[in-house]
C-alpha cells in the first residue's frame, strides 16, 4: 500500500462513557476506494465522520489517537476544522440537498469559498454536474428547486455539490441505501470514474456493493477494526473467523 | 394456521358493515361548529364595528334626507322654549357668517322650507322621525342632539373630504377628520418598530438556535418569551419616564415623546413575538443541511446565514407579520409614549398619533351616534381591513415570491 492518504493510529472515540471505536490503526490508500462494512452499531459511520470531524457537532464526543491526512493530524488543536472539511467532503445516507435551486447547491460550496464571478460559477456547477454525470439531464432546468428531484437524482446532485469544492477525499455514507437498484447503480458508476481523481471512502451494508466497487476493505465489529485488506482477498479468503461469517451471511 | 389473535376475524358482509358511530359523530361536529364559531365571531366583530361607522357612508340623496329628519327633530326640541321662526337666528345667526360658504350654504336655503313643511303638519313628521331615528338617540340631551344635528349636517360628503386633509380636530366647530395624518403616524411608529425589532428578534432567534449551546438556549428563550408576558401598560411607562429622557439626552430632539421613542417601545412588545416564532421556525429547518453545509467547510456563520435562514424564510416572515400586527394595533404604548399629536411630518422625532390611540383615547368621550363617534368606529375597520390586506398580500404574493427567490421553483 504505498500512496498513503490517511493513516489512523491507536483512535477510539467515545460518546461520554461509552467506547464506541476501540483502538482503530489502518491505513487508506490514495486514488482507491476504500469500502467500511459491517453489522449495524458497529462504529463504521462514526469512524466515517471523524475523518472529516463531524463528530464534532456531538457535544458528548471525546476522542483520543492520531489521524493523520497527509502526515498532518487533523486532530491536532492548531488545525482549522473548516479547512479541513473543505479538503474532505462528504457524502450522506440520506440526500440532503438544501432548498434551493439546482445551480445554487452546487453553487453554494465555491460561494462561500468567496467566489463571486458568475462565469466562474457557471464553469464550475458544469463541470460538476458533468462529473456526476448529471449535466445532461439537469442542464435546462438548474433554477428548478433541488427538492423537487428524485431521490437518485438527489444524491448526485449532492455529490456534484461536494466536487464543487474539488475536496482530495470523499466520505460517502451509504449514499446508495435508500435508493433503487438502477439509482444504486448510477452511483456505484460514479465512484467507479471518481476515484481515479479522489480517494473515496465509502461505508455500505450492502455487500455486493463492497464487493464490486472497492478496491479496499475494511470489516468492523462491536467499535473494533476485525480486518482490512484488498477486497478480492477480504471476500475470497479472509484472515479472520468473523469477517468470513459476516460476508458468508451468517451473522449481521 | 393458528390466527395470533384470540378472536378470529371473520369477513363476512355482517361484519364489514357500516357503523354509525354516535360519539364519535357528536365529537366531529362539535369540534366543526366551535371552528365556525370561531370565524363567525371575527365576522361578527368586524360586522358590528364597521356597522357603527355606516353613517359616514351615506352619500348624495340619503344624505339629504338625513338632513332634513334632523331638522325635524331640532325643531321639535326647541319647539317647546321658541318658536320656529326664531330658530335660525338664535343658532345659526353668529357662525352663519363665517361658516355659510363653507358649510352652512345650501343647508340654510333647505332649512327654510322644511322648517314650514313641519311647521304645518308637525304630528306627521314627529311620527317618520321616531321612525328613522335611533330611540337611543331620540332620548339624548338636548345638548346631544344639537351637537348631532351639527355632525350630520357636515353630510358624509364633507366628512368624507375631510379624512384627506391632513388635521385630526375630531371636535371643533368645523370638524376636520384627517385620516391621513393617523395613517402617517401609523406608518412611522411601525416602520420604527420594526426596523428595531425585526433583526434584534431575528438576531437573536438565530444566535439561540444556531450557536448557543443548548444551556445557553434553554436560559435565553424562557426569558425573552417572558416579555412577551408584560404588559403593554409597563412597557409604555418605562418607555415613558426611562427611555424618552435617556434617546432625549443623546439625539437632543425636542418633544421627548415622539414615534422613535414609541417605536422602540412597540420594538419591545413585539420582539419576543418575533423571536419566538423565528426560533422555533430556524429550529425545525432539518440537521441535515448544517451537516451538509458544514460538510462543505462552510463555517458556522456561513451556514447560518446562507442555509438555515433561507430555509426558515417562510416562517420567519410570518413571524415579522405577527410582529407587524402587534405593533399596528398596539394602543397603551402608543398613549403613552408617541406623544398623541396628530402631526404631519417625515421627522422621527416628532410626535404621532396612532389610529388605535385614537380610539382609545377618544373614543369614551365622544358622543354616541355623532360623526366624530362614527369615525372612530370606521378607523376600527380601517384596522381590521388593514391587516386583513397585509396578511393576504402576504401569504398569496410575497410569500411565494420569496420562497421562489431562496429555494428555487
Amino acid at each position: 500500500m504505498r500512496d498513503i492518504k490517511i493513516q489512523v493510529n491507536d483512535l477510539s472515540l467515545y460518546y461520554g462513557e461509552k467506547k464506541a471505536l476501540n483502538n482503530i490503526s489502518m491505513q487508506i490508500p490514495a486514488n482507491k476506494v476504500t469500502a467500511l462494512i459491517g453489522p449495524s452499531g458497529c462504529g463504521k459511520s462514526t469512524f466515517l465522520r471523524c475523518i472529516n470531524r463531524m463528530n464534532d457537532l456531538i457535544p458528548s464526543v471525546k476522542i483520543t489517537g492520531e489521524m493523520l491526512v497527509e502526515g498532518v493530524d487533523i486532530y491536532d488543536k492548531n488545525v482549522d476544522v473548516v479547512n479541513i472539511r473543505k479538503k474532505i467532503g462528504m457524502v450522506f445516507q440520506k440526500s440532503n440537498p438544501f432548498p434551493k435551486s439546482i445551480y445554487e447547491n452546487v453553487a453554494y460550496g465555491p460561494r462561500i469559498n468567496g467566489l463571486k464571478d458568475k462565469t466562474q460559477l457557471d464553469e464550475i456547477v458544469e463541470t460538476s454536474l458533468r462529473q456526476a454525470a448529471i449535466w445532461d439531464e439537469f442542464k435546462d432546468r438548474l433554477d428548478d428547486s433541488a427538492l423537487g428531484l428524485s431521490g437518485g437524482q438527489q444524491q448526485r446532485l449532492c455529490i456534484a455539490r461536494t466536487l464543487a469544492v474539488s475536496p482530495d477525499i470523499i466520505l460517502m455514507d451509504e449514499p446508495a441505501s435508500a435508493l433503487d437498484p438502477i439509482s444504486t447503480s448510477k452511483i456505484e458508476e460514479l465512484v467507479h470514474e471518481l476515484k481515479e481523481q479522489y480517494t473515496i471512502i465509502i461505508v455500505t451494508h450492502n455487500m455486493q456493493q463492497a464487493a464490486r466497487t472497492s478496491d479496499h476493505t475494511a470489516f468492523f465489529y462491536m467499535g473494533e477494526l476485525i480486518e482490512m485488506g484488498k477486497t478480492n482477498a477480504i471476500f475470497t479468503k479472509p484472515e479472520k473467523k468473523q469477517t468470513e461469517d459476516y460476508i458468508t451471511g451468517r451473522f449481521g | 394456521m393458528n390466527s395470533p389473535l384470540p378472536i378470529k376475524q371473520t369477513f363476512t358482509k355482517e361484519s364489514l358493515k357500516k357503523q354509525f358511530r354516535l360519539s364519535e359523530f357528536l365529537a366531529e361536529k362539535i369540534i366543526s361548529s366551535v371552528a365556525f364559531l370561531s370565524i363567525a365571531i371575527i365576522f361578527l366583530i368586524f360586522i358590528f364595528v364597521f356597522k357603527e361607522s355606516l353613517p359616514l357612508f351615506s352619500f348624495g340623496d340619503k344624505a339629504k334626507t338625513e338632513i332634513q329628519t334632523t331638522t325635524g327633530a331640532e325643531v321639535e326640541t326647541y319647539g317647546a322654549e321658541t318658536s320656529t321662526e326664531e330658530i335660525q337666528p338664535e343658532t345659526y345667526g353668529a357662525p352663519a357668517e363665517n361658516l355659510e360658504p363653507e358649510s352652512y350654504g345650501t343647508t340654510t336655503e333647505d332649512l327654510n322650507p322644511v322648517v314650514e313643511e313641519i311647521a304645518v303638519t308637525e304630528p306627521e313628521t314627529y311620527g317618520t322621525v321616531t321612525e328613522d331615528l335611533n330611540p337611543d338617540s331620540a332620548s339624548e340631551e338636548v345638548v346631544a342632539i344639537d351637537e348631532k344635528v351639527t355632525g350630520n349636517k357636515e353630510g358624509a360628503d364633507k366628512t368624507w373630504s375631510t379624512f384627506f386633509s391632513t388635521e385630526w380636530v375630531p371636535v371643533s366647530d368645523n370638524p376636520r377628520f384627517g385620516l391621513i395624518a393617523l395613517l402617517i403616524g401609523t406608518l412611522k411608529v411601525t416602520v420604527i418598530a420594526m426596523l428595531i425589532a425585526g433583526p434584534l428578534a431575528i438576531l437573536a432567534a438565530v444566535y439561540t438556535s444556531c450557536f448557543a449551546s443548548n444551556r445557553r438556549k434553554e436560559i435565553i428563550k424562557p426569558i425573552i418569551e417572558m416579555l412577551a408576558a408584560f404588559p403593554s401598560v409597563v412597557i409604555g411607562f418605562f418607555a415613558m419616564m426611562v427611555l424618552a429622557t435617556f434617546f432625549q439626552d443623546i439625539f437632543g430632539y425636542d418633544s421627548r415623546l415622539n414615534a422613535f421613542i414609541g417605536g422602540v417601545a412597540m420594538a419591545l412588545a413585539a420582539i419576543p413575538i418575533i423571536y419566538t416564532i423565528s426560533e422555533d421556525a430556524l429550529s425545525a429547518v432539518p440537521k441535515t443541511y448544517t451537516e451538509a453545509s458544514l460538510a462543505l467547510g462552510a463555517s458556522k456563520a456561513q451556514t447560518a446565514f446562507s442555509v438555515i435562514l433561507p430555509a426558515a424564510t417562510p416562517g420567519i416572515f410570518a413571524a415579522l407579520l405577527l410582529g407587524v400586527g402587534r405593533v399596528f394595533g398596539e394602543t397603551m404604548i402608543a398613549l403613552m409614549a408617541t406623544g398623541n399629536a396628530a402631526l404631519l411630518s417625515a421627522n422621527p422625532f416628532e410626535s404621532v398619533r396612532t389610529f388605535a390611540a385614537t380610539i382609545g383615547s377618544e373614543m369614551a368621550e365622544t358622543v354616541f351616534g355623532e360623526t366624530h363617534y362614527s369615525v372612530l368606529f370606521f378607523i376600527g375597520s380601517l384596522l381590521f381591513i388593514f391587516s386583513f390586506i397585509l396578511n393576504a398580500v402576504a401569504e398569496f404574493y410575497v410569500k411565494g415570491k420569496l420562497i421562489k427567490k431562496f429555494q428555487g421553483k
